[in-house]
């Protein structure tokens, strides 16, 4: 360990990650019971490209589901409870599939799940768009410290962290180069190198 | 920037974090609940000194939209007719706790004033002062333009990500041709989109007879051109903004600053021949109120290239992205936009 670097710990690789997608992904079906009626709604920036990978391990467990029509973004900013509290943001993109999300059931995707709030407002966002048969939620990562009676449904890895520390997610499509969970600012990272979920 | 003041003061990156802000909220204001919680618990005052109607609903409704409280003070029928300060009405607004106030004032500079004296701490955004800007106008103008003339030349939709109806996110407006034509003098939309425009990078001719051009002109950054006719068969323009002739302005009456209003028609109106001069692609847009059969005809106005009711859409949808950029984030965000 080296002093004055924030040390960073790499939780999960491309591999892992992909693995816990294609995970999620039939478990998103088993909970369905199929893929029909299924929305997937991204929330950026890296919930995007994780939908679209979701979506298409879905349609290669279900032929019957279409990614391009299936798959939408949202962008919650304009929902959140922490808005006076910094400084502004830039609004990102929301689009629905066509059909819209009034009974269907929609599963958010979102790379870290923390303290509920951007889910919380995912939730306002949504009621304002349709009312969906049910609302799921899919995160890649869950780290705890939650703040709001909110848990998901499909998690990709449990990471037991402190408030101090950051988790990193790195996807291709967002940051180039090569998928990565990573953990900055742990005080003892010693022997937790490689950690298997 | 805690203020909206004038056009000229927006940079590039600014004016454009604007448009795009706007085309996201545009997004919203088609779905079928409109309303948004972002501006949750804040106050808009819209102080109107000036008569109008679309700019004073416009802002209403996009505050509303944002669920920000409104309270509307128009000077008739309020303490100023009985001889009320600007300074003393400031006041009053910032014991209320105003976070904006909206501002449309026959004189020059009084929003400035307003934003500087230190009468208040809200956030003020021009609603057009005298004959000095109108920024919200011209961002609105800039949003209409680039939607119709940028956002279908770089293909509908930017692939998945123009979830916002491809109305050209991101771009500015350069190389694009418009043509401003009547009243320039008394006219704040124009001064206001000479300098947007030209920060947006399009090109700009000013068509207006020799007495209705102001003094000094010369150093705006754009052209001049007292022939109708010759600049839109010519220079081919990919939008023709058509500015009301302001009478309530011309103390002498018309006949101050033209021989007639049929002569001013005859020459500077856009009427149906004029319309069939223009490339097949050109927009024609006007900030209204329109005076029909004076600076454009009825035909005209009511052609299918004619945007001026979509303006008045994107006016709500621009005056929201300016309300959420300066309200919405905390006092940190200073600075920022």
């Amino acid at each position: 360990m080296s002093f004055g670097t924030p040390s960073v710990t790499t939780v999960l690789g491309a591999e892992d990650i992909q693995r816990a997608v294609t995970r999620i992904a039939h478990e998103v079906v088993e909970r369905s019971k199929g893929a029909a009626d299924l929305v997937l709604l991204g929330i950026p920036t890296r919930g995007v490209p994780l939908a679209q990978r979701l979506a298409e391990r879905l349609a290669a467990i279900d032929p019957a589901f279409d990614p391009a029509t299936a798959v939408g973004e949202l962008d919650v900013t304009m929902y959140r409870d922490d808005l006076h509290r910094n400084p502004t943001r830039a609004l990102g993109v929301t689009h629905l599939p066509a059909a819209g999300i009034d009974g269907k059931i929609v599963v958010l995707v979102d790379d870290v799940l923390y303290s509920g709030r951007t889910i919380r407002a995912a939730l306002d966002a949504i009621s304002g768009l349709g009312r969906p048969r049910a609302v799921r939620l899919a995160c890649l990562v869950d780290r705890g410290h939650r703040e709001l009676p909110i848990r998901p449904d499909f998690v990709g890895k449990n990471l037991p962290t402190s408030t101090s520390e950051r988790v990193q997610v790195r996807l291709t499509e967002v940051d180039g180069g090569a998928d990565s969970v990573s953990i900055r600012g742990r005080a003892d990272d010693a022997g937790r190198d490689g950690a298997e979920q | 920037m805690k203020h909206l003041l004038a056009a000229h003061d927006l940079s590039l990156d600014e004016a454009i974090l604007i448009l795009d802000t706007a085309s996201q909220m545009a997004a919203t204001q088609s779905r079928e609940i409109k309303k948004l919680p972002t501006l949750r618990g804040r106050t808009v005052v819209n102080l109107f000194f000036e008569d109008s109607t679309r700019t004073r609903i416009s802002f209403e409704t996009a505050a509303k939209r944002l669920s920000a409280d409104v309270i509307n003070f128009s000077a008739k029928g309020s303490s100023v007719s009985k001889g009320e300060s600007l300074k003393d009405t400031a006041l009053t607004l910032h014991a209320m706790g105003a976070d904006a106030v909206v501002v449309r004032h026959w004189a020059s500079g009084a929003p400035y004033q307003l934003a500087h004296a230190g009468w208040l701490d809200a956030a003020v955004l021009n609603a057009g002062d005298g004959t000095h800007a109108h920024p919200t106008q011209a961002l609105l103008d800039a949003f209409t333009i680039r939607r119709h003339l940028v956002g279908r030349r770089g293909g509908r939709r930017g692939g998945r990500h123009g979830g916002a109806g491809g109305d050209g996110v991101g771009a500015d407006l350069k190389g694009l041709r418009i043509a401003i034509v009547g009243d320039v003098l008394h006219s704040r939309v124009a001064r206001s989109n000479v300098r947007l425009l030209h920060t947006l990078g399009a090109e700009v001719t000013l068509v207006a007879p020799p007495t209705l051009l102001p003094i000094g002109i010369e150093a705006w950054p754009c052209a001049t051109s007292y022939d109708l006719d010759e600049t839109l068969a010519r220079w081919h323009p990919d939008a023709v903004m058509m500015l009301r002739v302001q009478r309530e302005r011309m103390s002498g009456g018309a006949g101050a600053f033209f021989p007639s209003p049929l002569e001013y028609a005859r020459r500077y109106g856009l009427d149906q021949r004029r319309l069939a001069l223009l490339p097949e692609h050109a927009i024609v847009l006007h900030p209204g109120p329109m005076n029909r059969g004076l600076e454009i005809s009825a035909a005209a106005a009511d052609s299918p290239r004619s945007v001026i009711v979509e303006q008045v859409a994107n006016g709500v949808a621009v005056r929201m992205a300016a309300l959420y950029l300066l309200l919405a984030g905390g006092s940190s965000a200073e600075g920022t936009l």
